[in-house]
C-alpha cells in the first residue's frame, strides 16, 4: 500500500521544466529518501505534493485518493529554508500553526505540553522566536511540523544546523514517529542519512526520475561482484589481470587488493584459490555506499 | 473558511497588541485635541494689552486711535527724534511717526519698534490712518458721513440647493471642510494601512515563514486574510480615535468655554476696530453647528465606509502584489511609484474638484476606481445625483475584485521566488501563468 502515488507529473516553468514525466511509489511505513543534485526538481516535488503548486500534467493520489484539500491536514511539512515570525511568542506561533492545519485551539494546548516537556522546552513559551539561537529555533519548528500527528511527514534537509546532540534526538523523534505508523520522506544530500534512516529512495537528476526502488535491491542492483581481501604474500599471475581492480600495500606488510568475479564463478571459488596461494587476514564483498550509487547514478545520465 | 478566519485573527492581534498601536491610538487624538488647545490658549493667552506710542505731526488722528483691551495709544507730543531716543527706556511696544502732509504722502507714515510689528497690528494702524485721510479727503469733496453710511450695503448670500426633497440650506463652507477631511482620511489611511499589507507579506517572505504557511493555508486566503485583518485594524484605529477625540474635545471645550466666550469678543472688538464687521446675528458656532446640520451626516457616514473600504482593498491588494515580488523593503520602491501616484494625483484632483464639484473633471474622477474613493468623498457632501453615487460604487467594486484578481495570481508565484530581481514585464506574465 503506497501512501503516495505520483503519476507522470511534469511541471514546467517559464523558463525551464522542473519535472519530467516523474512517477514515484512512496510506501506507508516507510522512510523515503527523495534524492537529487541541486537544482534537480526535488524542491518543485515536495512542493505539489504539499499542494504549493499543482502539476501541469500527471496525477498524485494519497492514501488511494485523489490528493486533495483535505489531505493538507495529514502532511506535516519542514521546507529547507525555516523560517517563523520572529516577533511572535513560541507558545502563540505553535499554536496559530497547529490551528492551522485543523486541531482546535484545546488538542494543540495539550499536545504542545506533551512536546514541551519531552524538549525541556517548557520556559520557552513566553518568548519570542527573535530571543532564541538557530538551533533552538530548529526545534520549535520541528514541534510544529509534527504536532498534528500527520500521517507524511516531509522533511528537507531536517539535520542541518543541528548539533550532533539535538541531531539524535530529532533523529530518535523521527523513528518513533514512524513506529506510531507515520511515513517520512528526507529530502536531502547527505548520504550517511540516507544509509542509516531510509528503507526507499527515489534519485531525481535534471528534472527525471534516475533510479528509484528499496535500498537493499538498489545495493544489489549496483554491485560490481568485486571483493576486498587483506593478505600477506603474491597472487603470482593466478587470478587475470583484467580482474584485479586495485590494489594498496599497507603500512604492517599486508596488502588490500579489490578484484572482480566475473559471472559463472562464486566468491567461494575465488577464496579456494586465493587460500592456497596466500595468508588472508580478511575478505568480504564491496557493497556500494549509497554515496557510490548516487555519483554513478547521476554521471550515467547523459548531459542534456 | 476557518482558515481565513484564523489568518485574520492574527494578523488583527498581532497589531493591536502592538505597543505602537496603543501609543498611535492614545497619542492620536492627545495631539488633535492638544493641537486644537493649544491654537485657543494661544489665542487668548496672547491677548495682553500694548503699548503704542504715536507721534503725530498733522494733529489730524488725536482721536481716531482707539484703546482696545488689547492696544493701549499713547500720544506723545515730543518730536520725532526725541521719542525715537526715549523709546528704549519707555517700554513701548511700537512708536507710530505720522508726519505732517500724510494727506499728500500717505508713504512717510513709519512704525518704529524694538522687534518685529506683527502683520495684524501694521494693518490695523494703516488701515486706521487710510480711514481717517479717506473721511478728510470725502469731506473736501462735499461727501458727509452720513452719505457715505447710507451707501454701504451689506449682502449676504445664502446658498440653498435645490434636490427632489425641495429647497434646503446647505453651506459651502461645511460643504467644503467635510469633503476634504474625508478625502484626506482616505487618503491618509490608503496609504498607510497598505503599506503595512506589504511589510506584512514582505515579511513573511523574507522570513521565509510562508512556505509553511502556504502548506497549510491557500496564498489567496493568506493574502486577503491580511488584506482583511489590516482593515480590521484600522477601523478600530478609526473607532478608538473619533470616540476618543470626541471625548477629550468636549472635556476641553468644558474646561475652555469660559475662556472662549472671552476670546470671540476679543475678535470681535479687534474687527471692530479694523474695519466694520458685519454684526454678528448668531454665535459663529451655532452657524458652524447649523451648517453641519444641513448636511446629509447618514450618507456621507455611510459612503465614507464604503468609499474608505474599497479603496483600501482596490491599493492594498496592489501594495500586496508589490510585497510579494520583492525580496525585501528596500526593492519596493521600483514598484511604489505605480501605485502611490494615482493616490496622489486624486488628491490634487481634489483641489480642483472642491471648487467645481459638479464639473467634468469632478465626474469623470469620481467614476475611475482608481481615483473615486478620494473625488467622490469630496464630492459628496456637496450632493451627488444617486446614480452617479451607485455607478461610482459599482464601478469601485469591480476595480478592487479586479485588482486583487490580479494581485492574487502575482502574490501565489511572488511569495515563493527568491533571490531575482522582478521585471514588469515578469509580473505580467505571473498572472497569466497556469
Amino acid at each position: 500500500m503506497n501512501i503516495v502515488d505520483i503519476q507522470h507529473v511534469t511541471k514546467e516553468y517559464a523558463s525551464h521544466k522542473a519535472l519530467d514525466d516523474v512517477s514515484i511509489e512512496i510506501p506507508k511505513g516507510s522512510i523515503f529518501g527523495l534524492l537529487g543534485p541541486n537544482g534537480a526538481g526535488k524542491t518543485s516535488l515536495i512542493r505539489i505534493v504539499n499542494q504549493i503548486t499543482g502539476p501541469d500534467k500527471g496525477q498524485i493520489f494519497f492514501d488511494g485518493k485523489l490528493l486533495n484539500e483535505g489531505h493538507i491536514a495529514r502532511i506535516g511539512y519542514l521546507p529547507e529554508e525555516r523560517g517563523l515570525y520572529r516577533k511572535m511568542k513560541v507558545g502563540d506561533q505553535l499554536l496559530y500553526l497547529a490551528q492551522l492545519k485543523g486541531l482546535s485551539k484545546q488538542q494543540a494546548m495539550d499536545r504542545l505540553k506533551g512536546w514541551f516537556v519531552k524538549f525541556e522546552i517548557k520556559s520557552w513559551w513566553d518568548k519570542t522566536i527573535a530571543d532564541l539561537s538557530k538551533g533552538m529555533q530548529q526545534k520549535v519548528q520541528f514541534v510544529s511540523t509534527v504536532l498534528h500527528e500527520p500521517d507524511l511527514i516531509i522533511l528537507d534537509e531536517p539535520f542541518s544546523g543541528f548539533d550532533p546532540i539535538n541531531a539524535n534526538l530529532i533523529r530518535d523523534e523521527i523513528l518513533e514517529l514512524r513506529q506510531k505508523g507515520s511515513t517520512i520522506i528526507f529530502s536531502t544530500h547527505r548520504m550517511e542519512t540516507v544509509e542509516e534512516l531510509c528503507d526507499n529512495i527515489a534519485l531525481i537528476h535534471k528534472s527525471k526520475k534516475v533510479l528509484d526502488g528499496p535500498k537493499s535491491k538498489l545495493k544489489e542492483q549496483f554491485k560490481t561482484n568485486t571483493f576486498s581481501v587483506e593478505y600477506k604474500g603474491q597472487l603470482n599471475g593466478m587470478i587475470p589481470q583484467e580482474d584485479i581492480r586495485q590494489t594498496i600495500p599497507l603500512e604492517d606488510g599486508y596488502t588490500r587488493t579489490s578484484i572482480h568475479v566475473p559471472a559463472g564463478r562464486s566468491s567461494n571459488d575465488l577464496l579456494r584459490e586465493l587460500i592456497s596461494q596466500v595468508e588472508i587476514r580478511s575478505f568480504g564483498e564491496n557493497i556500494p555506499s549509497m554515496s557510490e550509487i548516487f555519483m554513478r547514478a547521476v554521471n550515467e545520465v547523459p548531459e542534456a | 473558511m476557518r482558515n481565513i478566519f484564523l489568518v485574520i485573527k492574527r494578523e488583527y492581534l498581532v497589531r493591536v497588541k502592538k505597543k505602537s498601536f496603543l501609543i498611535m491610538t492614545i497619542l492620536g487624538p492627545l495631539l488633535f485635541a492638544g493641537f486644537y488647545a493649544l491654537v485657543i490658549w494661544m489665542a487668548v493667552g496672547s491677548v495682553d494689552s500694548k503699548t503704542i506710542q504715536v507721534v503725530d505731526e498733522s494733529h489730524l488722528f488725536t482721536n481716531e486711535f482707539k484703546n482696545t483691551e488689547t492696544l493701549v495709544f499713547d500720544h506723545l507730543d515730543s518730536g520725532i527724534d526725541e521719542a525715537k531716543m526715549q523709546f528704549r527706556e519707555s517700554k513701548a511696544n511700537a512708536l507710530v511717526y505720522i508726519p505732517k502732509d500724510v494727506i499728500k504722502d500717505p508713504k512717510g507714515v513709519r512704525i518704529y519698534a524694538a522687534k518685529n510689528v506683527s502683520m495684524e497690528l501694521k494693518s490695523s494702524i494703516e488701515k486706521t490712518i487710510e480711514k481717517q485721510i479717506e473721511d478728510i479727503k470725502l469731506s473736501q469733496a462735499g461727501i458727509t458721513h452720513k452719505i457715505l453710511e447710507d451707501s454701504r450695503v451689506n449682502v449676504q448670500s445664502e446658498t440653498i440647493s435645490l434636490s427632489d426633497e425641495g429647497e434646503k440650506t446647505s453651506s459651502s463652507g461645511a460643504a467644503t471642510a467635510i469633503g476634504m477631511i474625508c478625502g484626506f482620511l482616505i487618503y491618509l489611511s490608503v496609504l498607510i494601512y497598505g503599506t503595512q499589507v506589504m511589510r506584512g507579506i514582505t515579511e513573511e517572505k523574507t522570513n521565509r515563514i510562508v512556505e509553511v504557511i502556504i502548506s497549510s493555508v491557500k496564498p489567496y486566503h493568506l493574502m486577503m486574510g491580511k488584506i482583511i485583518g489590516v482593515a480590521l485594524v484600522g477601523l478600530t484605529q478609526f473607532t478608538l480615535w473619533i470616540l476618543l477625540t470626541m471625548g477629550i474635545t468636549s472635556a476641553t471645550s468644558g474646561v475652555m468655554a469660559s475662556r472662549f466666550d472671552g476670546l470671540t469678543q476679543t475678535l470681535d472688538g479687534q474687527a471692530g476696530a479694523a474695519s466694520q464687521a458685519p454684526a454678528a446675528s448668531q454665535h459663529p458656532l451655532m452657524e458652524v453647528l447649523d451648517a453641519v446640520n444641513s448636511l446629509n451626516i447618514p450618507l456621507i457616514i455611510g459612503c465614507f465606509l464604503f468609499f474608505f473600504i474599497g479603496g483600501y482593498l482596490l491599493y492594498s491588494a496592489m501594495f500586496g502584489a508589490v510585497g510579494a515580488a520583492v525580496d525585501n523593503d528596500a526593492d519596493t520602491q521600483q514598484f511604489m511609484m505605480p501605485i502611490t501616484m494615482p493616490i496622489i494625483f486624486s488628491f490634487i484632483f481634489a483641489q480642483f474638484v472642491i471648487r467645481d464639484p459638479d464639473g467634468a473633471l469632478a465626474f469623470w474622477t469620481s467614476m475611475i476606481p482608481f481615483t473615486s474613493p478620494i473625488v467622490m468623498m469630496v464630492r459628496i457632501p456637496f450632493g451627488v445625483p444617486t446614480w452617479q453615487i451607485l455607478l461610482s460604487m459599482g464601478l469601485l467594486i469591480l476595480g478592487f475584485v479586479g485588482t486583487i484578481w490580479v494581485a492574487s495570481r502575482i502574490y501565489r508565484v511572488g511569495i515563493l521566488m527568491y533571490g531575482k530581481k522582478v521585471s514588469y514585464k515578469e509580473l505580467v506574465k505571473w498572472v497569466f501563468y497556469k
